[in-house]
């Protein structure tokens, strides 16, 4: 195995390279856009043996992923912010007609005002969408996370698109080391794609994504939910068996030091890094707070995080998002909703507002004295 | 419906799917007192009922232009 130093969205790149998808329909988008060049590149150099298609708008990239995906072959896309907003009719119809695409999604903020910045509001958007979303914490973990989407939505028990998602600039432009595995490796794990469900051929005729009526629409919408719920074993095995072959560990959620926290910080992708830093600066100074990271968001990891959770007093849960008028972030309701501990919502890094060690450490003391529910941290005063 | 995502994996079988399951009021039809006006047939939007008036359940959706149409009054809604 080598390590090179690289972007993540050249690292995910080289794991489309080693999945080697037959189709890729993109349509480039800041922070995206180098995914789609490096792929161009890949298929024109005939590293990936398949079909590049240059697209005209992310709805007619996503479009043309669910009818290549519909003939039985391996797909992928990828985009951020705007370009999935776009895409967003279609994504309820990929995981209707349960089509295991893989996308790459760059978070970024939505306008307006218009940013090009990272947040996670666009994916966040997505969330009722059916389609499984992992959020990545570096490279390394982008890379891994597309080889393990591909296995768990082409699962026969899951049958449904999977949304890897990396904070974009943060991820996307920074360079880290990054250990692309060897083909052969790659093979042993992930095996090639053969859809028994839907495979379009002029000679065996079938019929996707057609009218239902009331007597059929809503035990197919329940199916769905089933797929969303099986999903969650076949994670656990897809886990067991990336670990196995290399050597690399994954779960639904990681806690840092969370052994006797008093205080635990809940948050998804690239601010765990810091976070992971900052509990160790304060668990230096003798303050008993860690860090649970949230990497896989949907299937929603309920069990898992109250597991975490047991026996924390308080938790502190970072979003970068909103949810508009219901006030706070998705992540923060959706663990009130679920799981019984007293939380506190901190709205952090919208448009990549920096996020810094102090701004951390305001967190951990407003989580100590708490004021309000919901915070938002690093506004201009 | 076994296929999954609402696929049609074996061409024609849409016809195996029935639509009469929207009605909420039954046409019956009293025979006796029909004057074989056909108004009932020509009316009839989803050509549910055919040249005897047998009414085809299968598909009728029970909108009860029949009834408004017949001029005997042979034919009575009745809920489901």
């Amino acid at each position: 195995m080598t390590k090179k130093i690289m972007t993540a969205n050249r690292a995910v790149s080289e794991a489309v390279k080693l999945a080697n998808p037959q189709v890729i329909p993109v349509y480039p988008i800041t922070p995206q856009t180098s995914i789609s060049e490096y792929l161009a590149q890949f298929v024109a150099d005939g590293d990936i043996d398949g079909e590049y298609i240059k697209m005209e708008s992310e709805h007619s990239a996503i479009s043309a992923a669910l009818g290549a995906c519909g003939t039985g072959v391996r797909v992928f896309t990828a985009t951020a912010s705007q370009g999935l907003l776009l895409m967003h009719e279609i994504l309820y119809a990929v995981s209707g007609m349960r089509m295991p695409i893989v996308m790459a999604n760059a978070n970024r903020s939505i306008s307006a005002p218009l940013s090009i910045w990272n947040d996670q509001q666009d994916s966040i958007g997505q969330r009722d969408s059916g389609w499984l979303q992992t959020y990545a914490e570096n490279g390394q973990e982008a890379l891994d996370s597309i080889l393990m989407a591909y296995k768990i939505s082409e699962n026969d028990k899951v049958l449904l698109p999977s949304m890897v998602c990396l904070d974009g600039f943060i991820l996307t432009h920074t360079v880290e080391p990054v250990e692309i595995p060897s083909q052969e490796l790659v093979d042993s794990f992930l095996p090639k794609y053969e859809p028994k469900h839907a495979n379009l051929d002029p000679l065996n005729p079938m019929s996707l994504g057609t009218f239902t009526d009331p007597d059929h629409y809503m035990d197919t919408r329940h199916q769905l939910e089933e797929a969303v719920e099986n999903s969650v074993e076949v994670i656990e095995q897809v886990n067991k068996e990336f670990k196995e072959v290399f050597g690399r560990e994954y779960g639904f959620v990681e806690e840092y030091r969370c052994e006797d926290a008093e205080i635990v910080l809940i948050t998804m992708g690239s601010l765990c890094s810091t976070i992971r830093s900052c509990v160790d600066d304060m668990r230096a100074n003798g303050e008993k707070v860690g860090l649970l990271k949230v990497r896989v968001y949907r299937p929603f990891p309920k069990e898992q995080i109250a597991k975490a959770l047991k026996n924390v007093k308080k938790v502190a849960i970072l979003d970068k998002n909103v949810s508009f008028g219901l006030g706070g972030g998705a992540l923060y309701n959706e663990i009130k909703a679920k799981i019984d501990v007293e939380a506190y919502n901190f709205i952090v890094g919208l448009g990549e507002r920096d996020i810094t060690e102090a701004h951390i450490q305001e967190v951990v003391n407003k989580t100590k004295n708490p004021e309000k529910d919901i915070n938002w941290i690093g506004l201009n005063k | 419906m076994d296929s999954i995502g609402g696929i049609v994996n074996i061409p024609g079988s849409t016809r195996n799917n029935k639509t009469g399951s929207w009605r909420t009021f039954k046409p019956l039809l009293d025979k006796d007192k029909c004057v074989d006006c056909d108004n009932c047939i020509m009316f009839c939007p989803e050509g549910s009922i055919n040249k005897d008036h047998d009414i085809d359940y299968d598909y009728c959706k029970g909108c009860g232009i029949c009834d408004v149409e017949c001029p005997v009054k042979a034919i009575k809604m009745e809920r489901e």
